[in-house]
């Protein structure tokens, strides 16, 4: 991975589009072939029959691809939070799931001990952004330009407090998130499409709308404002965004609230699909195939990536899935990431690293 | 005062290159072993060498599978659970297949599945590292706990689904099964584990072992000094995923031994064997130990320890009290010493060298 500074002729087969769309074009190719001479074999039953199946119910395929869709929001929003952090501050921060359940556990205990709705969602960003300045008061201040990988270890250190900490508070039992109390929209559309029934639940609906909001204002804020500039050079370098007179703390304590905000906001959206539990840790850690996908660096890449990662994730199971006994879902979505990586390392949008020695 | 290399010259040039160069840490080294071998089965009960020891050593050769990755190839894995699952499951496996064969043996051999199967998922790290490799890991985590539950066959088609660990026997004394006191585990678990990091010792200290922390150190440079990638890197992801096999071959067999061993083989696993790592210091091996000594010992500690001192402490609230504190430690061990506890053994030997000198 060298870098070089002009390159003497083209070649084609370097690019690593080209290069990937020919190996899948030649698989395709295999596959046809041998699913031609062996029609009720595996290889049909790997590359035919899947699709056919795709083809006589249209509407099944709709139905399988929304729900995808709505898991890729999902993990395109803790992705985001992920991506923010990185971008900012050139932290992995690993303890972005815990924050989304630790959000949504605040937000929810509080109401459940009389606080109004919406001032407990008020007060929730108060307990966000003291978790914000505390950890860089106790975690970050103390390891300023130590090597990623340090910090990256630290953020497991706040993910473990955090779960006992959340633990001790509010107990491990599952709670139910306030939707309602929020004004968040229930029940399901059905759409009679394609000779079937798709239904959309509205949240989820409200998730993705929640969703693209929340990036279009985030991009404006990075790209647009002295705050976002000066993030962006916190990110590069911290000897060198000090040394230019921006406060790395003042920086930190800014995009680790951020981070929380939007960790609150998955938290609803989370916790109205399903319950808020510790359980979504385990869920949370898909957010890296989906960086992977993406690229660390990008915030239209966290969500494009939780798309793909979404709806791979869904068709696979669905369709693949019962080839091979089911419960695929699990570690799907980090073979497609693997996968990826081998073609582009550096992610769908992600920078390219170029290291000299 | 006691502890001086004054007096000890080195004539020859194997002294030099000697392991523990002082006297005094031969000693120590002797002593250490007396007391795991003589001292702690004369003196200790079996709760204490059931529920302490023995997880004690099953964590340490863990910690220094992942530590030989981690700590001296680079590489972070989070998968390490998954690789010790492999370990078990083959052992199993192959107790099913040569029942005659003594079982030593066979958790030895098990290891070795273990360390192709890390090869293959260690593939990718030829060409990803950082973050992305330990993405990479956690498909080998995710995929191989999928494979112990979804794979009938592995755990010969049981109704419950876990390892049923049988009973054998070495020189007549049974070592595995119901039946085995905690003593004679203990001395299998010990006598493997001693073995076992002798091993690991001269393979850090010889060629391969520093072509790792070549590799670890810059890639690029390692690999323009004559270094080949692959070998070092696929090499490290074998003998790492070798020790993480044994370990887990002995947490099922000589540890849990029953059948109680459905689900342990989790990614929580695998990070709690990462924190061992990273608190007792990253590419060393006695900081495997102590790592391994510290995590594994405090739930226990705090369990029973609190409870002894008149603060009542539930057992859940007590797992709550593990998971801060451990979270705890591991950031202001990372700001203390990011170099772990190894490195604070370190500071203290050179303070005793030069005491009553500061330096």
């Amino acid at each position: 991975m060298s870098d070089v500074a002009a390159q003497p002729t083209p070649n084609l087969l370097a690019n690593g589009w080209i290069k990937s769309g020919l190996i899948v074009l030649g698989l395709v190719a295999a596959a046809i072939v041998g699913a031609r001479i062996d029609p009720t074999g595996t290889i049909h039953a790997i590359f035919v029959d899947p699709f056919n199946q795709m083809a006589q119910a249209p509407d099944l395929l709709a139905q399988t691809i929304w729900e995808g869709l709505v898991s890729g929001v999902l993990y395109a929003l803790i992705a985001l939070g992920f991506v923010l952090i990185f971008k900012a501050s050139g932290v992995f921060n690993f303890a972005q799931g815990i924050m989304v359940v630790f959000a949504a556990l605040t937000l929810v205990g509080l109401y459940e001990k009389g606080v109004p709705a919406f001032l407990a969602v008020v007060l929730t960003l108060g307990v966000m952004f003291a978790l914000a300045v505390t950890i860089e008061r106790v975690v970050l201040r103390p390891l300023v330009n130590q090597p990623d990988i340090i910090l990256f270890m630290a953020t497991f250190g706040i993910t473990y407090f955090l779960i006992g900490f959340g633990e001790a508070i509010f107990g491990g039992n599952p709670k139910q998130m306030i939707a309602e109390q929020l004004y968040l929209p229930k029940g399901a559309i059905d759409l009679k499409i394609l000779g079937g029934i798709v239904s959309l639940q509205k949240i989820d609906i409200a998730a993705a709308i929640i969703a693209s909001l929340m990036i279009a204002v985030l991009a404006l804020f990075f790209q647009y404002t002295r705050i976002g500039r000066a993030l962006r050079a916190v990110a590069d370098s911290h000897k060198a965004a000090l040394s230019v007179g921006i406060s790395l703390n003042q920086i930190w304590v800014i995009v680790w609230f951020t981070a929380g905000i939007v960790a609150l906001i998955t938290g609803i959206m989370w916790g109205a699909r399903s319950d808020v539990s510790f359980a979504l840790e385990i869920v949370a850690l898909k957010a890296l195939p989906v960086l992977i996908l993406g690229g660390f660096t990008s915030i239209p890449g966290a969500i494009v990536g939780g798309l793909i990662i979404g709806i791979g994730e869904k068709l696979g199971e669905f369709y693949w899935g019962p080839l091979i006994g089911g419960g695929i879902e699990s570690w799907l979505a980090y073979f497609i990431a693997l996968g990826f990586l081998l073609f582009r390392p550096q992610g769908l949008f992600g920078d390219k690293i170029i290291e000299r020695i | 005062m006691f502890y001086r290399e004054a007096g000890q010259y080195k004539t020859n040039y194997a002294a030099d290159m000697a392991v523990f160069p002082l006297r005094q840490d031969r000693i120590g080294i002797a002593v250490i072993l007396a007391i795991a071998f003589i001292g702690i089965p004369l003196l200790g009960n079996d709760f204490f060498i059931a529920s302490v020891m023995i997880p004690f050593l099953v964590f340490s050769l863990a910690a220094i599978g992942l530590n030989i990755l981690t700590g001296y190839t680079g590489l972070i894995s989070l998968g390490t659970a998954a690789f010790m699952g492999v370990g078990a499951y083959s052992c199993y496996k192959l107790t099913t297949f040569f029942p005659g064969v003594n079982i030593i043996v066979l958790i030895l051999v098990s290891g070795l599945f273990s360390a192709a199967i890390g090869v293959l998922f260690g593939l990718p790290s030829l060409r990803i590292k950082g973050f992305y490799l330990a993405v990479a890991t956690l498909a080998a985590q995710f995929f191989l706990q999928w494979a112990f539950v979804r794979i009938p066959w592995l755990f010969n088609y049981n109704a419950s689904g876990a390892i049923e660990v049988p009973q054998r026997t070495l020189f007549g004394l049974p070592i595995t099964g119901a039946s085995a006191t905690p003593e004679t585990r203990y001395f299998v678990c010990l006598g493997l584990v001693v073995v076992l990091t002798w091993f690991a010792s001269n393979i850090v200290h010889g060629k391969l072992g520093r072509s790792w922390m070549a590799v670890r150190d810059m890639d690029i440079a390692a690999e323009l000094m004559g270094i080949k990638l692959l070998n070092a890197k696929l090499t490290a992801f074998a003998v790492s995923s070798y020790f993480a096999g044994v370990a887990g071959a002995m947490m099922i067999f000589l540890w849990y031994g029953g059948g109680e061993a459905n689900d342990v083989f989790t990614i929580r696993l695998s990070f709690t064997i990462l924190f061992m790592v990273i608190i007792g210091g990253l590419g060393s091996l006695i900081g495997s130990f102590f790592g391994a000594a510290f995590l594994s010992a405090l739930p226990t500690a705090l369990k029973f320890g609190l409870p002894a001192l008149g603060v009542p402490i539930g057992g859940a609230a007590a797992e709550h009290v593990t998971f801060m504190l451990v979270g705890a430690l591991i950031i202001i061990f990372l700001i203390v010493e990011p170099h772990g506890l190894a490195r604070l053994w370190q500071i203290g030997k050179q303070k005793l060298r030069t005491w009553p000198f500061p330096y």
